[in-house]
């Protein structure tokens, strides 16, 4: 029977993602107890949004995590810390260890509690890879045509293994694994807003991807929604409509850097090197053919349509971090009304 | 939300060549190699470069607004630079809109179909026969004979749904994976409002209303010898069918010809093929032998004929999961269209001339 939670476990909540949601669910009187967990204290302004959440600083790769779920009786977990951004896990293996081992560690302290009723997993839509053989859209049942080589997409894949093993052993459980499509957003810090924020962006020769997006608050709200009700199930999360990268570039006022095929890896590792983007060998990929997945599941089963589409939240994002256009859209204007009068200047115009 | 204004550069009209369709007859619009030089020199510069570009073209023009009555308010030639200014504004911000496919429709009407435009009318004088079985509305599936070694007979129907049809039609292909691997190829064919040919987007873009494209002999009909031509290679395993069949749209098979004869391939170079990653690498009697200039496709006449479409509504959409009547169907299909070559082939008396 569907429950409202009273003691809410949420992993990952010195990152945006967990960090919020964790100050949502403790703004809702409902809710007895709110635990944050993570490896390393949330900022200030985070604790101080959290409000009356309690942080708990611990490894969840640690068998600690099952004391901290039996004594304080958590009937819901929502594992949030699935990370994609190596800069901010302590590099790639780091961020691979936290992910995967300790989605085991956390399910196997699930699978031991008599208390957990109800689990929720942030993947990823990187679990579909992204290849010239796909699909337009993915839905959930698609299977994916090159199965991700390495980095975040696969860490992502084996998790769903994981969990897809842990509602085996735990039937009574439901779960619900939650695939986002990218974030962004005015505050959210991600591998792919770092990217759009570069004052000239690479792309990759020839090739234009269609780029979904899905806007931060939406993100935490559908967190939210499955964290508060029995939604049990595999779910695209995304917003509606498609940006082509190309488009993207265009309305964040950026110029795109086209880059042969051959040297994307190169620009990878000194743009990694730099500090200014890190992205994954599977994340490039992803600036070739794109990904795009259906939501309709996620609008009919789950009930929850995202507020922001994929053109508004590219433009909340644009808006609220100030990004300067180098081209003034008025100047462009002011360029073709003086075509225009050079036109009509023109004897042979009529 | 505010989305991107889509202003037609063309306004109703199109072409000089006088047709039998209604949209046309209002009045002369705009060349297309106006638009093609307006929009090819603009498109890598700012608003500025389009009124040399305007410049350049005006005298050809010229003589086709002398015959209106003079316009009040803003000349056609301001209207135009305005339109072209309005469009380069609409690429430089980013201000247009796109669906889920990569579909750009902005794109599409005003350089993609420009570009194509010449080709079509002067040189393979394409004609078209049996416009008025293509519904105006709806999904329907188009299901073509493939040849010619490079598919412009793809790209020549495209044109011809959106020209020649009552009512403009964009034809959106499936196409085989290798295109959306071609660095720019890929790309500009999301961008024409192609996808990749599996059941699941054949289906999505049938069931949202679509007219959708296929050509199910793929690389063994493009790419037949020459001594084959117009002969129907096997239509693939059926799966165009069955996704007709799944979303109860009718097939309208299509017979191109004219296509076989743009590059006569007489040889394939295997080895070079399996090197380059390609299905096959035709020798014609111009490529490789004269080098780029062997890109230039022979100016064959072509004719593409819709035929009467087959419905598929009467039948269950469980009916796709019947391999018999999925094989019959195909066979019908495939016998409608190799009738219809015979016929037009007959009435042909020369390759080039029609």
């Amino acid at each position: 029977m569907p429950e409202a939670p009273s003691v809410v476990l949420v992993t990952g909540v010195s990152r945006f993602l967990g960090g919020h949601l964790a100050a949502r669910l403790a703004a809702d009187p409902s809710i007895e107890r709110v635990l944050g967990v993570d490896t390393t204290p949330p900022s200030r302004e985070m604790r101080r949004r959290m409000g009356r959440a309690e942080f708990v600083r611990v490894d969840i790769r640690n068998p600690l995590i099952g004391k901290v779920i039996s004594t304080a009786k958590v009937d819901t977990v929502v594992h949030a810390s699935l990370s994609g951004n190596p800069g901010q896990s302590g590099g790639r293996s780091m961020m691979m260890e936290m992910n995967v081992i300790g989605t085991m560690q956390l399910l196997a302290a699930c699978q031991r509690s008599d208390t957990v009723r109800r689990l929720v997993v942030k993947s990823t839509s990187a679990v579909y890879g992204a290849s010239k053989r796909d699909p337009a859209t993915f839905t959930e049942t698609t299977e994916p045509k090159a199965i991700p080589p390495g980095g975040y997409a696969k860490d992502a894949v084996e998790i769903e293994g994981y969990v897809r093993s842990f509602s085996r052993r735990r039937p009574d459980i439901p779960v619900t694994t939650l695939r986002f499509v990218n974030l962004i957003g005015p505050r959210i810090d991600t591998s792919f807003v770092r990217y759009f924020s570069l004052p000239v962006v690479p792309v990759v020769l020839g090739y234009d991807a269609r780029v979904q997006l899905l806007h931060e608050e939406d993100a935490v709200a559908v967190l939210e929604r499955a964290a508060a009700q029995d939604l049990p199930g595999v779910f695209n999360v995304g917003g509606a409509g498609v940006l082509m990268l190309s488009q993207a570039i265009r309305r964040a006022g950026r110029f795109p850097l086209p880059i042969p095929q051959p040297a994307v890896p190169l620009v990878g590792r000194f743009t990694r090197r730099a500090r200014l983007v890190d992205f994954s060998p599977e994340q490039m990929r992803l600036l070739n053919f794109g990904r795009v997945v259906d939501t309709t599941k996620l609008r009919t089963e789950f009930g929850f349509t995202p507020r922001w589409t994929t053109v508004q939240a590219f433009d909340d994002f644009v808006a609220g971090r100030g990004l300067r256009p180098w081209i003034d859209p008025s100047r462009l204007g002011q360029a073709q009304d003086a075509a225009v009068a050079v036109a009509r200047a023109l004897p042979t115009g009529s | 939300m505010p989305e991107a204004r889509v202003i037609p550069l063309r306004q109703d009209g199109g072409r000089p060549r006088p047709r039998p369709a209604p949209r046309r007859a209002s009045r002369p619009g705009i060349g297309s190699l106006t638009e093609r030089t307006a929009a090819a020199r603009g498109v890598d510069g700012d608003g500025g470069h389009s009124e040399e570009a305007m410049d350049a073209v005006a005298p050809t023009t010229g003589g086709e607004l002398a015959a209106l009555p003079a316009p009040k308010g803003p000349t056609e030639l301001e209207a135009r630079v305005a339109a072209v200014g309005e469009f380069l504004q609409r690429r430089l911000t980013g201000r247009y809109a796109v669906d889920d496919f990569g579909f750009d429709r902005d794109l599409t009407e005003n350089v993609v179909m420009p570009l194509l435009r010449p080709l079509y009318d002067t040189w393979f004088r394409v004609e078209t026969i049996g416009t008025e079985n293509v519904p105006t509305s709806g999904g329907a599936l188009l299901v073509a004979n493939h040849s010619g070694t490079l598919p412009l007979d793809a790209l020549m129907t495209t044109v011809a749904t959106h020209d020649d049809l009552p009512v403009p039609r964009y034809l959106r292909m499936l196409a085989a994976d290798l295109v959306f691997g071609l660095p720019g190829v890929g790309a500009a064919a999301r961008k024409a409002g192609h996808t990749l040919a599996c059941n699941a987007d054949a289906e999505a873009l049938l069931s949202a209303g679509e007219l959708v494209g296929v050509w199910p002999e793929g690389f063994k009909g493009i790419g037949k010898d020459f001594a084959d031509r117009y002969k129907l290679q096997r239509f693939g395993r059926g799966g165009f069918v069955s996704a007709a069949l799944r979303t109860g749209v009718p097939i309208i098979p299509c017979s191109i010809v004219g296509a076989e004869e743009i590059y006569p391939k007489i040889a394939d170079l295997g080895p070079i093929a399996r090197l380059l990653g390609v299905p096959y690498f035709p020798i014609t009697p111009t490529w490789p032998l004269l080098g780029p200039l062997g890109l230039v496709p022979l100016p064959s006449k072509w004719y593409i004929e819709f035929g009467e479409p087959i419905p598929t509504d009467s039948y269950d959409p469980s009916a796709a999961d019947d391999p018999m009547l999925v094989f019959n169907l195909t066979d019908q299909v495939r016998e409608n269209i190799q009738q219809t070559l015979y016929r037009l082939l007959a009435g042909r008396r020369n390759a080039f001339l029609g």
